[in-house]
């Protein structure tokens, strides 16, 4: 069969399974740190393990390296599948790949020995930009190139998600990383005081907003129809929510930066419109848990979509409480307190997570030629670890952090403070210690599916390959 | 025409984009083609798989 006719699955096989691999790092280094917050002598006074430089490679790992990998992988999976053609550029696609895998390798080396921009979810330094910048060009190269190759009419929704998310980070990356370079490891951003703060934090909340939900909601709106082998609830409706999602994100940036020295009317800006995204957000999830109406017993049997589902809920209550801090009162109390740490992890462990893994257990054994995983049992097995572990983390942080603001903000009759610092932290303390379980818990989640995708692949087609299908 | 005045016709022209988009997924002329868009996920299997999990 000539090459042409069938999906170029080598690039997605990649991804998936460093996929696995960079979700067991990066969760590992997040166990690291949580147990750093407990027992602060596991830095055991070596510099390049201190907290301060494993909390930004936490965050880089698993964000980038651990969902840029699904990302991409189910990305170049679905937009084949959905528009009946091989993948655009094969060589660039591999490009894509290593040149991936090189930055999340630089970033693992250069951020513990202390190379920083300071900026947060954009820490690495100028040269790393740069191949970023080139990698992220490249996949969209490949990304559209296959869209406009296309052999049907129709752009699929989950397509309309992907391209929005890699376009849009193109933009945030590029224009949040400009800078002014002095040496290899040391560079100036062009932008100063509060618009700088105010650069980094449309970038910041964008990179929410486009790499953490349009990219994975084009995974859901592809493998929930999909596992739950129903069409979409309201295909209307996807319309209505990518326009309006993409739309109200872009604004919503300045609910981090309450009460600081940006206007307020650009504060409060920025809370409306976090506000008006409870609207698109539940629209979204509405739509996709309603896919499974119909079919609501295969949630019974079918830990895939128990993971895909699960996702959803937490994507919905995530996005709930959101809009519920970027409210200027509930941020006077909930924000620099653990309640936001908690509230990214609804998020980055419930919905992210989750959904990638879902769709990575519904992907691999497609692409390695298998009918489903090794082990359906462990999948179940994985689910529920996870979820009790997701269910730990997020309810100790809620109460420390709530406890945490009202013990700061709580003032004597004399208008002196009623806690120090360090009473509210000694008060925290037994909830790191739950948060830690949490995380354990979910990164022992991971080991067990490290373990299955091992099984399935060793006994599946490495060189599976597979015809593309005739558009219908 | 000041800055403020340009800004105020833009939230129009964005809210008017948005019913639009309600108006454009709602007319009845798309319904065929969004019920046959709903359907891609499950139509991209090899053929013979294809309707196993066709669920109706």
């Amino acid at each position: 069969m000539e090459k042409s006719q069938t999906y170029n699955d080598v690039v997605v096989r990649q991804f998936a399974i460093m996929t696995v691999v960079w979700g067991i790092v990066g969760m590992l280094v997040g166990v690291i740190i949580a147990a750093q917050l407990l027992w602060p002598a596991l830095n055991f006074d070596i510099p390049w393990l201190t907290y301060s430089r494993l909390r930004p490679l936490h965050t880089n790992a698993v964000i980038f390296a651990f969902g840029g990998s699904a990302l991409i992988g189910a990305s170049y999976y679905v937009v084949q599948r959905t528009c009946h053609v091989r993948l655009f550029l094969d060589r660039l696609a591999a490009f894509t790949f290593w040149g991936w895998q090189l930055v999340i390798v630089l970033a693992a080396v250069t951020l513990p020995l202390g190379y920083t921009q300071g900026k947060e979810y954009a820490e690495l330094i100028w040269p790393i930009d740069i191949l970023i910048a080139v990698v992220w060009i490249a996949y969209a190269v490949v990304y559209f190139g296959t869209l406009f190759t296309r052999r049907v009419s129709h752009i699929y929704v989950a397509n309309w998600f992907f391209a929005a998310f890699i376009l849009t980070i193109a933009i945030l990356h590029i224009v949040n990383s400009l800078a002014i370079p002095v040496t290899l490891g040391l560079s100036y951003p062009i932008y100063a005081g509060v618009v700088d703060a105010m650069v980094q934090w449309w970038y910041g909340h964008n990179a929410v907003g486009f790499f953490l939900t349009a990219g994975f909601l084009g995974m859901m709106y592809y493998f929930v129809p999909k596992q739950a082998g129903r069409p979409v609830y309201s295909y209307r409706l996807s319309v209505v929510h990518f326009w309006s999602l993409i739309a109200i994100y872009m604004w919503a940036g300045p609910h981090h930066l309450h009460y600081t020295t940006l206007p307020d009317w650009a504060q409060s800006l920025g809370m409306v419109f976090s506000l008006i995204l409870l609207a698109p957000s539940w629209g979204g999830m509405i739509n996709g848990m309603m896919t499974l109406s119909g079919a609501w017993h295969k949630l019974r049997t079918d830990p895939i979509l128990k993971f895909l589902i699960v996702s959803l809920s937490f994507y919905g209550m995530s996005t709930f409480e959101g809009p519920m801090m970027s409210i200027k009162t509930v941020n006077a109390l909930s924000h620099y307190t653990d309640w936001t740490i908690g509230h990214v992890h609804s998020g980055a462990l419930g919905w992210v997570a989750m959904v990638s893994i879902g769709t990575m257990y519904a992907l691999i054994p497609k692409v390695f030629g298998r009918e489903s995983m090794y082990s359906i049992k462990w999948i179940d097995l994985h689910f529920w670890i996870s979820t009790i572990g997701v269910v730990l983390y997020i309810a100790a942080m809620w109460i420390a952090g709530v406890m945490q603001g009202l013990m700061w903000r709580a003032v004597n009759a004399d208008g002196t403070l009623t806690y120090t610092f360090m009473e509210s932290l000694k008060a925290t303390y037994p909830y790191y210690a739950v948060r830690l379980l949490g995380g354990i818990l979910f990164l022992s989640g991971m080991v067990i599916m490290a373990f299955n995708v091992y099984m399935t692949v060793r006994s599946g087609e490495k060189n599976a390959v597979q015809p593309v299908v005739e558009p219908a | 025409m000041d800055a403020g005045f340009m800004r105020g016709i833009f939230t129009v022209v964005m809210l008017v984009l948005f019913i639009a988009v309600w108006f454009w997924a709602w007319s009845s002329k798309r319904k065929d083609v969004f019920d046959e868009a709903a359907r891609m996920p499950l139509e991209t299997d090899q053929p013979g798989e294809k309707d196993v999990q066709s669920g109706q």
